[in-house]
């Protein structure tokens, strides 16, 4: 074989440049013009939703967002412009943080057991597919299932942060198992067996072998499961409840608020404080939210060792 | 020959089984997670179900001042809806997906895969607030127009005809549809690219444009794992409230004019569960239609899981 040509560096041909060959009819070319044109219509179309809601969150959030409406408590009535978010910034990090605590490391142990034991038998296959399938129960019905089994009946505690929390988890878990099992499936083997030929229990090359070399790709798959949970509503409706107007700390007693459900309860108000208090809402969660996604990002593309 | 003995503390040894267990109660709490919502939520409305039977799905008025519960508008509005948002969803996805794989120059590629994730990256209530405050009125002249113009046709005049309403089947529709086509459009590149390149570049070696290249070699091969992306995104359709609470209108009707309010089981759910806590039947009754809800997603998902990965088990073992 000779070796390739020097300029093998530049992009390598795409298939179109024998369209412009006379042997391919109008006909066809004409055909093949249309699909080309429906795929690149596509991106476009979809680009604008994504560039509109962008827009008028940043532009109309901007104008109202400042220290003070970050910094101060929710008002007493909605229809008057003043107060602020604070107590739901600090709900949403709050619950968020509580749900991600009992999620993540479930998720993880979860996804152990299908990639290190598991594997291929029977319950772990069963296990993976109903965490497929988990990822798809509305969110709504998770709310209903938690309002159920912690607020309302059995253990009976009202309303509470950890009710919320414990909504967003089952969000969560999926997510994180799913996400956490593709990156334990991207650890060589051979570090497995070198760990093993030392010596060491399996107990011993998940912890010390498997899990670091998989562990930017798992936090960057944990980051975006909370992005995820953080922009929930749903769920939080029936769980914290959401009349809250100042900061609440204590997370087994008392209701909450989040950024979300904020926004809910003020884009349904006709006046235009209420309109503007909930597009300011939006831009923070919206850059909470990306905040999330960008250090996903930044870890997986600094911190990954493994070959996608 | 025997293996040579390796002195270990059984401490290790314990504590290996110890870690598998943990692990492997972790997996479980999965199925514990999806039975137990099973459970409870049908246990909780079994009150509802036993009065009413299968009238409550085939009901079709909800009053619940005076004690009547049929879920039919809601599951209409759902199944429309939903319906709506595929129809527009499948071809902009197909597009995407087709876009990203195989036209776009490879620099183009992940940008477009970045901007049309974060589309998923945006909260479903923001979604909502946007289509409430800036889309609606916009919407409503334009269903309007379409009102005026084709609505007086016999077909059409069904579908779209009358006064139209700015919160309707049709605007939830769109916003659904927007926001399930990262999903779509994700699982349709992954089932596009078990396709192998080198039957691709067969069928351009033969001759084949572009398009027939995807429509004869391309197409047949993944024709059942993109109905599982499809099916996927109707799961999220389905069961997604806040931005379709926001917009549908909530008004418990049945009708075929798309440009009219309705309401979802999921909005519905979130509207009235508050308040309708305190009466035990209003409770049961929102409670059944989170089973009914959960029943359908569950059955969708399952389908759309079986068929997806059947599509990419079959590539991985062909190749």
């Amino acid at each position: 074989m000779a070796p390739p040509p020097a300029d093998s560096a530049a992009p390598e041909p795409s298939p179109e440049w024998w369209l412009g060959e006379r042997s391919t009819s109008p006909r066809r070319r004409l055909v093949d013009a249309i699909a080309s044109a429906w795929m690149i219509g596509a991106v476009a179309l979809a680009l604008v939703p994504l560039g509109l809601v962008l827009g008028y969150v940043v532009i109309k959030g901007a104008s109202i967002v400042s220290w003070s409406f970050l910094s101060n408590n929710l008002p007493v009535i909605t229809q008057f412009p003043g107060g602020g978010i604070w107590p739901a910034i600090g709900g949403t990090v709050l619950v968020t943080a509580v749900a991600a605590l009992m999620a993540i490391p479930l998720g993880v142990l979860a996804a152990i057991y299908l990639n290190e034991y598991g594997r291929q038998q029977p319950l772990a296959r069963v296990i993976r597919f109903m965490s497929d399938v988990m990822t798809g129960v509305p969110s709504i019905v998770m709310g209903l299932f938690v309002a159920m089994i912690w607020v309302s009946s059995g253990l009976h505690q009202g309303y509470s942060t950890f009710a919320g929390s414990l909504a967003l988890g089952c969000l969560m878990l999926p997510i994180v198992i799913r996400s956490t099992e593709e990156m334990l499936k991207l650890v060589p083997d051979d570090l497995r067996q070198a760990s093993d030929a030392l010596g060491a229990r399996r107990s011993r090359t998940v912890a010390r072998v498997v899990i670091p070399a998989a562990l930017p790709g798992i936090v960057s798959g944990s980051m975006l499961a909370i992005a995820r949970a953080a922009g929930e509503t749903a769920p939080l409706l029936f769980t914290i409840f959401g009349a809250q107007r100042v900061l609440q700390t204590n997370l087994l007693h008392g209701t909450n608020t989040t950024l979300s459900v904020v926004i809910w309860q003020n884009a349904q108000q006709p006046f235009p404080a209420a309109q503007d208090r909930a597009w300011g809402a939006g831009l923070t969660l919206i850059a909470l939210v990306f905040l999330c996604t960008m250090v996903a990002r930044f870890v997986s593309a600094r911190f990954s060792t493994l070959e996608t | 020959m025997t293996a040579p003995t390796v002195s270990r503390r059984s401490s290790d040894v314990w504590g290996d089984r110890v870690f598998r267990a943990v692990a492997l109660t972790a997996g479980l709490s999965v199925l514990a997670i999806l039975a137990l919502i099973a459970f409870v939520t049908t246990k909780q409305a079994w009150p509802i179900f036993r009065r009413d039977g299968f009238a409550f799905i085939t009901g079709t008025k909800w009053d619940p001042t005076n004690g009547k519960f049929g879920a039919l508008p809601f599951i209409y509005g759902t199944a429309v809806s939903s319906v709506i948002a595929l129809v527009l969803a499948i071809p902009l996805s197909l597009g995407i997906a087709l876009f990203t794989n195989e036209l776009a120059p490879r620099r183009l590629r992940r940008p477009v895969i970045y901007a049309i994730d974060l589309l998923a990256a945006i909260p479903s209530v923001v979604y909502g607030l946007w289509a409430l405050a800036v889309f609606e009125r916009p919407a409503r002249t334009a269903y309007q127009a379409i009102a005026d113009t084709v609505g007086t046709l016999p077909g059409l005049g069904r579908l779209v005809g009358g006064n139209a309403s700015g919160a309707s089947f049709m605007t939830a529709g769109i916003v659904l549809a927007v926001m399930i086509t990262p999903i779509v459009t994700a699982i349709s590149r992954e089932v596009l690219a078990t396709v192998a390149q080198d039957d691709k570049n067969a069928a351009i070696a033969m001759g084949a444009t572009r398009w027939e290249m995807l429509r004869m070699c391309v197409f047949p091969r993944v024709r059942s794992g993109l109905v599982g992306a499809v099916m996927l995104g109707l799961g999220r359709a389905l069961g997604e409230t806040i931005a379709v609470a926001l917009v549908i209108g909530s008004s418990h009707q049945i009708t075929s004019h798309l440009f009219k309010s309705g309401d979802s089981m999921a909005s519905v759910i979130a509207h009235e569960f508050p308040e309708g806590q305190s009466d035990p039947t209003h409770r049961a009754a929102l409670i059944g239609l989170a089973v009914v809800l959960f029943a359908f997603t569950i059955l969708v998902n399952v389908a759309a899981r079986w068929i997806a990965n059947r599509t990419t088990e079959q590539a991985g073992a062909s190749a």
